[in-house]
This record gives C-alpha cells, structure tokens and sequence, in this order.
C-alpha cells in the first residue's frame, strides 16, 4: 500500500521534472539508471560481479547507432531492437564462459572477455574508432512521432526506463529470483535442491546483459553519438560505484546511485572543483566503502526500521 | 603592423558606432563557454589555461561589446565526446551560450561542432589537430584557429624530405589523430619524391616504444617519424635515443606542445626540429602577452593552443562589434572579412572553409647548453607562410565552402 | 633477408623479456599482498607512480641521487602503504574482497588525480644515471645499459624476495599466516604486525619498480593506470597469490607482448586478455595457482 504511494508519487515527479530540470540531463540520468539497475540484478541479487559490463552497454548503442545513420528511414524501436538483441546474443556467448567461475576468478573473466571486446570495436571500422558514431539520428518513433524535441524524446526514455525496471522487479520478486537469491546465500544448498545453478546464472546474467543493451541503445539516441567510453573498463567501474554508492540488492538503489554519481559529474565538471573531479571520485569511492557499505537505500532502509 | 592594428582597430569603432543603435544580442549578454580537459591527458595544453586565456581576451577587450556584459563559463568535456556534447546541449539549450571555445580530443570536438552547426552557433576550435573540421566535416560555423595536421606535415616534413631524407619510416597512435596524420604525412612524403618504408601502429598509452624502435631502426629509415601526442610521443623520443637511434637516424615529432618538449631532458630531445603554431618567447609582442599569461597560471609558458585560444576570442568579439550583432552568420561574415592580426596570428585571415591561415613556426628544440632556464627550449629555424603550410580550399573539399 | 628477420626477432625476444621482468617486479607485488590479505590492489599503480614521481622529487627538491633514491623511495612508498593498510584496508579485513578491490581503485583515483593537479599531465624528464648510459653492441641489436640493468636488478629482487618467502622462517611464517590465521595468533605471533609489513612489503616494490622505470618512461601520472591492468591481468594469470607464478607469468607475458608488437602491433595491449581468457577457461584457478 505504502510502496504503491511512493511508486506514484516518483512516476508524478518523474512526469513534472522536465518542466524543471534540463531533460537532456534527466534522460542521462535514466539511461544509467538502467545500466545500474541491470548490474546490480546480477551483482545485487546473484552475487555475481561482472567488471566487464560496459561491453553490454557500449554494443547496445554502437548496433543501435550504425543502423539509425545508415539505414535509411529505420525507426528507432527497430533499431534499439536490434542493439538488444546483439547485447543479449554477446552475454549469451559471455555469460556461458563466465559463469562457471566464480567470485574473483567471475570479474576477472568477465574483465577479459571486455577487453577482448573493447579491442574489437576499436578496430572495426563501422565504429569510428576514437571518433566514435556521430551524428545519431534519433528518427521517428514507429514512423510517427518525431523523437528529436528533447521533451518527446525524454518520455519516451521514462517509458522505456520504466519497462526495464519493471522487467527488473518482475524479475526479483519470481520464482526465477527467489531461486537466485537462494544460490546467492548459499550455492551448495541450492544444487543439492536440485536446482541447476549454472543455468540460473546464465538466464541471470543474460537478463542483466540485455537490459545494459537496452539502456546503451537508449543512450546512443538521447546523445546522438556512440563511443568508446561505452566500452571502456572505466565505464564498467563507475556502474559498480553507481550500485554500490547506491545500495546493492535494493531495487532503488542503483537509481539513487547513478542520479548522484551523474550529478556529481555534471556540477564538478563545470563548477571550480573541475580540477579535482577525480580526486573526489576516489574520495567518494572510499567514504562508500569505509561508511556506507550499505549504499544510501541500504543506510536508509536501516535507520527507517530502527526508528520507526 | 602596428599602424595597420591601430587602424583596424578605428575601423572597427567606427563600423560598430554605426551600427550601435541596431545592436541586437540576444538576451543582453556574450557568453562564451570555455570547453576543454581540465583534469585529463590534455589539462596542459588546455585546460586552465584556455579559460585564463579567453578571460584575458575578454578583459583586453573592455568586458563589454555593443554595451553588453560578457560572460564567460567553462567547462571539463574529460575528453568524452558524450560528456562533451551533454555540456554543449546544455549550453546552449539552457543557459543561452553564443559560441564555444575549445574541445581538444577531435572526438569531442567533432560532437562538440556537429551539434553547435545544428544550433547555428559558432565553434572557435583552439586545441584540436584534425583537419576533418574544415575538410570533410566542415560547417559554416566552424573556426579552426591554431594549427592542424596538414599544418604540422608540411612544416616537418617537407623540408625534410627536400633536403634528401627520403625513406621514412612511422610510429603511429594507434587512433584517428595519428592515423590523419600519418595519411597526411605520408602524402607530403610521396609528394617531395620520398617513400614510406614501413610503420607500426601503437595502442594509445603504450608504456614500452623499444620493440617499435627497433623494428624503425632494422627499416633503413632515414628518418622516424612519430604520429602520436603527449606521454606516447615522449616515451617513444625517449627510447628512440636510449637505444641510440638518434645518433643514426632523425627522430620526427610531429605534434610537440611546449610542455612536452619540457618533459623531455635536452639531451634526449636537443636538436630536433618540429613546427608549432605559436613560440612564446619569439618576439616583443609574444612575450608581452605570455608574461601577463604567466602571471596568472603560475608562471607556465602558454602553449599554442592557449594563445590560440585568446586569438580566436579576441577575433569573434571584434567580430560581433564590427556585426553589431551577436547573430552567427553575420559574425562570422564578419570574422571571414577581417584579418587576423595579433601576436598570435601574423599574415592571418579565416579562411570561407573556416580554417584561420596563418603563418607557422619551425623551430628546434634547445640544446642544454643554449638554454637560459626551463622555459628557454625552442630556437625558431623559419616562418612557414600560411599559404604553403595549410591545405588549399580547393584540396580541403569542404562542400559548402566550394559551392559559394 | 631471412637472417635479418631472424635477428629481429632475437631483438623482440630479448626486449620481451626486460619488459618481462619488469612485469614481474610490479606482479610480484600485488601477488604477495593478495596471497596474505587477499586484498587486490588496485593502486599498485598509483604507488609506482607515486614511485617514479618519489624519485623525480627527491632529484629536483633535495639533490637525491638515482641511487640513493633507488634505496629511500621504496621506504617512503613502503610507509605510505603502511600508512593505508592501517587506515583504510584494516577496518574493512573481514569484509567481502571486492569492498578492498573498490576502496584501493578509489586510493588509486585520488592518487592520480593529486597530481595531475599538482605536476600536470605531462610528464616530466628524468635522466638516465651517468654510470648506466651508453650500450652494448650484440650481434643482433643495440642493448642500452640501462635496460640490461633494468632486467638484472629485477630478476635479483624477484629471486631474493622469492627466498625470503620459500626459505626463511619469516617467509614460513607469512605462509601460515596465509593458511590460517587464527592458528598464527594462537601461537602468539602478531600476525596484524605481519600482514601490515608484509603490505608495505609489496607496496614498496611497486615504489622500487617506480624509480627503476623513471628514466626510461616518460615521469606522468598517468603512467600507472596504463600499466596496472596488464600486471594485474599477470597475477590472475599466473595464479592469484603464487609467488612464482607471478614472477614466471611476468616473464613469459613480457615475451608473448614482445612478439605481439612484431607481428601485430595493434593488438600488444589485449593479447594479455586473449591469454587470460583461454587460462581461466582451461585452468580456472591460474597457470601456477592451487584450486580452491
């Protein structure tokens, strides 16, 4: 009953904030919200770190990209179709190698397989190399609606934020999650059950791979460009900082965790701290681990039950 | 040359008292965003130093232009072209910025520009090297002030080539600004009657140059030359003379900023001959303005791209003067009709393409012995006329430029 | 045409096999410290920087020479880490190992991020000492001095560090520490007192490491983050912890990276990870690691 309120009254706000805030910079928010969202599905309720996650996030918008510049008159459901479908197919082929290992050896592999991938877009000449995909058309949704006003384009971002985060917490709250959540605790006890660990964690982590695709495709329009940052080891990081900032294993989390970590970037980066900008970021890393393990959802949710 | 500012100085007075009563800014205030790396592999030849650059402009110009404030705002794009361009949108969308100054990484710039052309705002590019910008991406926006790949080419290379070093051998970044330049070089190369021997290509951010050494020396290149920037370029000069290159074979840097060649010890880098768009310690009216520059960035020597940078914002304000409007077309109409003339630009006028052709430096870098201090590195060898070291309009291809 | 080829390739090898030992200098490092904090640094880099950047300063602002600086810069990097491990890393020992992986990459952040304020990106020159200029003309290639120095001092080091820890009863104790803990303390010794040493340990050859590679690379603060994640790609490789296998895994990667730079420049920064994949697929606990 309670969540119900809250979940209308963030969906008002979400609605209103526009007529407020710089849609461009609300829409960057929502795209890495996702991207968070879909990382700490698997981080957060499977226990799995993949630190090589922007491999999910960068195919999504350089496929979605590509086809909107270069095939005439595609619409950009089809496109960003498209960019999920190749993010899904890639954490497939990756989650299949990866998930028989596990804790370190996991990020490690998952590490690998993104540089791997990283090297790949590098080379290949459809992606631009350095330059990246400019000039992103953002089209016509379904052949109709003109995407490139920022205040169309910034609903239909909430529409697709709020499809994947609903896929997300339908997810969470399945079967499908509650077996995750078991091998999370306790993975012998969950294969002595009988359960098919390896499976759960593939299903998971593709799950979590496509979404990234879904949120990178999103991207890719929002900015009207695709880049290696997308790619880059640092932008698998900054999704962990992002969750665990956040509050791993909380639905809310990661979207609190990308809001201040896109917010902090974007005053820092004009304000007369720019010089500093990472030296806070690392600082903001170590406060995170040293007080906060829990994230800003996590502390929250701990002082609301000890006090109310 | 002073006559001639002084009087293109009352021409523009008097074109803007003319003018005064049409002035037309859009809401009552220039602003000028300074866009550039402030934390990132480019701070150096960006960074503070182009904001303290444009805010001197601003100053020297009086703070106001047709009695309108103007304001200048900066920004770090951390070389991401989305960061960038989220930088720029805003900008522009939201807090009424007329024209960009700035961007270094060309993937940032080319965001930065592609997005600017679409709003018809003006880009003034200070710290980027690819041509591209007032070639093949041209816009009638587009500003490029200080230097470019062609630029650099023609300014190492073809003396080189000329004076019998035939066979050339590159070390490559391995990334559009080096593989531009390679291409450019390579052409300049052929087209002087010299031949390409091999090249490798390197990762960005190679820590170890010795095997691509090597692999230059074993060649029988006459000459190495390096088509990469910052640490990349220094570790390869470094190794190249560690291993004993140097003494048998020229070393080529093809883009070397000030502060590289200070990161470098003279007797690694002594002796080499590079081209540079801008040397502070060339003459009175360089060291005029680099002295006031000093002072407020704790005594660094400015960089091309920073005196680059205050040029190309002094031109625009004289510009929107003499337009008696801050509308781009008509600025940049203006700015396309006024020479450049300052301490920066000798013999300079901005091209329809929007390349800014001016006269470039070939300089060597000082041996320890001719060295007065830590800022005493270049000797200047020659002065480039602007017409032999840019691409002519006609080769650029740029469209619209052609069409007019 | 062939023997010239053939030469070339000497000259690769031999130049893979400096980079490698310096590989395994750096390897060796985040191994120890992994093996007895299960900690994985991730400002190794940053502390080789800190190391390069120890030597540069002690040059310009107190006239310390290479060599003295060879000795004292280590110490002083040493204490720095000292300095984290009892600040930063202790409170959160018993958490989960990623907590570390993040609070070290935040260290490592802030680290880099001083001083590209400080020192700007640049770099910054440092000579290559009079004793150790010039070279050594072999029948195949051109060797400087100083690389042949650079591969003789780090190998010692690995053999030395390599026998402490096999050999003596300290590196006996360390070992147990490893395998369990609480058994140590039990026998009243300070394993806390160990496990902090045995950090600035690791830490210190990061700053040696530093100072050895000032006169050859450019002195920039960016130097270490290009070069981490390849070392830290070898300690994975090589078995996370296993002291040899870091030091082998080191040398061999230095080799592999060589001929990769020959044939296919391109790729020299991800053949590492192409290696790595095919190692944990294969052998999921490293070439030279014990399955858990």
């Amino acid at each position: 009953m309670n969540n119900k309120k809250l979940n209308l009254i963030l969906l008002g706000l979400a609605l209103v904030a526009p007529l407020v805030l710089y849609p461009v910079f609300l829409m960057k928010v929502l795209c890495f919200a996702l991207f968070a969202c879909a990382f700490n599905l698997l981080l957060g309720f499977s226990g799995l770190l993949s630190f090589g996650h922007a491999v999910f996030l960068g195919s999504g918008s350089y496929i979605t990209g590509y086809l909107m510049l270069s095939v005439e008159g595609l619409t950009p459901e089809v496109a960003i179709l498209a960019g999920v479908a190749v993010s899904a197919a890639i954490g497939f082929v990756y989650g299949k190698l990866a998930v028989k290992r596990e804790g370190i050896y996991f990020a490690m592999v998952t590490l690998a397989l993104a540089q791997l991938a990283f090297f790949f877009y590098l080379q290949a000449p459809f992606t631009g190399g350095e330059d990246g995909i400019q000039g992103i058309p953002r089209g016509k949704l379904f052949g109709v609606i003109d995407l490139s006003d920022n205040l169309v384009m910034y609903y239909f971002v909430l529409a697709v934020f709020i499809g994947g985060f609903a896929l997300i917490y339908r997810t969470i709250h399945s079967p499908f999650g509650q077996v995750m959540k078991a091998i999370r605790e306790n993975e012998p006890r969950a294969i002595s059950l009988g359960y098919k660990v390896n499976q759960y964690k593939l299903l998971c982590f593709v799950i979590s791979a496509t979404l990234a695709g879904l949120a990178g495709s999103t991207k890719a329009l929002v900015f009207q460009l695709a880049s290696l940052t997308d790619v880059h080891w640092f932008m698998s990081g900054e999704v962990v900082l992002m969750t665990l900032l956040g509050g791993m294993g909380t639905i809310w989390g990661p979207v609190l965790g990308a809001g201040t970590i896109v917010t902090l970037q974007n005053a820092l980066a004009a304000g007369p701290l720019g010089n500093y900008i990472h030296v806070i970021m690392g600082v903001v890393f170590v406060i995170c681990v040293l007080a906060f393990r829990n994230g800003l959802v996590g502390e929250l949710q701990k002082l609301v039950k000890r006090n109310f | 040359m002073n006559v001639m500012r002084k009087t293109l100085l009352i021409s523009a007075m008097v074109a803007a008292g003319t003018t005064a009563q049409a002035a037309n800014v859009s809401d009552d205030v220039v602003k000028i965003g300074v866009l550039g790396d402030m934390s990132g592999v480019y701070a150096d030849i960006s960074g503070q130093g182009s904001v303290e650059a444009v805010k001197m402009a601003v100053e020297d110009f009086g703070g106001t232009v047709l009695g309108k404030k103007i304001e200048v705002v900066h920004a770090d794009d951390q070389n991401k072209p989305d960061v960038g361009s989220v930088i720029a949108r805003k900008w522009v969308e939201e807090e009424n910025v007329d024209v960009i100054n700035g961007a270094v990484a060309s993937s940032v710039t080319g965001a930065v520009t592609k997005f600017m052309s679409s709003k018809e705002k003006i880009t003034l590019i200070a710290a980027s090297a690819s041509h591209a910008f007032t070639t093949k991406a041209c816009s009638p926006f587009n500003a490029h002030w200080t230097y470019d790949v062609v630029s650099l080419a023609n300014g190492t290379v073809k003396p080189m080539v000329q004076s019998g070093k035939k066979k050339w051998f590159f070390v490559t970044a391995d990334y559009a600004f080096g593989h531009a330049l390679e291409k450019v070089a390579t052409g300049v190369i052929s087209n002087n009657g010299g031949e390409v021997v091999g090249g490798v290509r390197a990762p960005l951010g190679t820590t170890d140059f010795s095997s691509y050494i090597l692999q230059a020396q074993s060649s029988g290149a006459d000459v190495i030359a390096l088509a990469n920037a910052g640490t990349d370029m220094v570790n390869a000069l470094k190794t190249a003379a560690e291993f004993g290159v140097t003494d048998m074979v020229d070393v080529a840097g093809l883009l070397v900023f000030t502060p590289n060649a200070q990161a470098l010890d003279p007797a690694v880098a002594g002796g080499m001959k590079l081209t540079t768009g801008f040397y502070w310690d060339m003459d009175d009216q360089t060291r005029e303005w680099s002295k006031r520059y000093m002072a407020r960035m704790d005594g660094k020597i400015p960089a091309m791209p920073h005196a680059g940078a205050y040029s190309s914002t002094m031109h625009y304000l004289k510009a929107v003067e003499a337009a008696g409007t801050d509308e781009s077309k008509a600025v940049m109409a203006k700015m396309k009709e006024m020479p450049v003339e300052d301490f920066f630009s000798r013999n300079g006028y901005l091209r329809k393409d929007g390349r800014m052709v001016h006269d470039m430096l070939q300089v060597r870098i000082k041996n320890a012995d001719e060295r007065r201090d830590g800022n005493d590195i270049f000797a200047i060898e020659q002065i480039i006329p602007g017409k032999d070291a840019f691409l002519k309009l006609e080769e650029g291809g740029c469209k619209f430029a052609l069409e007019s | 045409m062939f023997d010239i080829n053939l030469f070339a390739l000497f000259g690769q090898l031999l130049i893979g096999l400096i980079n490698g030992s310096f590989y395994a200098l750096l390897a060796l490092g985040l191994a120890i410290i992994f093996g007895l904090l299960k900690v994985i640094n991730f400002s190794q880099g940053a502390l080789y920087m800190l190391g390069a950047f120890g030597a540069w300063m002690g040059l310009n602002y107190l006239g310390i020479s290479y060599w003295w600086a060879l000795f004292l810069v280590p110490l002083a990097v040493g204490a720095i880490g000292i300095l984290c491990e009892r600040f930063l890393i202790r409170p959160i020992a018993n958490e989960d190992h990623l907590y570390s992986l993040l609070l070290t990459f935040g260290v490592a952040l802030v680290l880099q991020g001083l001083f590209t304020h400080w020192y700007g990106s640049s770099g910054l020159p440092y000579a290559i000492p009079d004793e150790l200029k010039g070279g050594f003309r072999l029948p195949f290639m051109y060797l400087p001095t100083y690389r042949a120095w650079i591969i003789v001092v780090s190998l010692a080091v690995c053999l030395g560090t390599w026998l402490l820890i096999e050999k003596t009863k300290l590196g006996a104790y360390l070992r147990a520490g490893t395998e369990n803990p609480q058994l140590m303390q039990a026998f009243g010794i300070n394993v806390p007192l160990i496990v902090t040493l045995t950090y600035g340990f690791g830490v210190a050859l990061a700053g040696f490491a530093g100072v050895l590679a000032a006169p050859v690379y450019s002195v920039s603060p960016e130097m270490g983050s290009n070069i981490l994640i390849v070392v830290f790609a070898i300690v994975v490789i090589g078995g996370m912890g296993s002291i040899g296998g870091a030091i082998a895994t080191g040398l061999g990667m230095g080799v592999v990276e060589g001929l990769t730079k020959y044939f296919y420049p391109e790729a020299s920064n991800t053949v590492i990870f192409l290696v790595m994949v095919l190692v944990l697929l294969t052998k999921p606990a490293g070439l030279f690691g014990k399955e858990a």
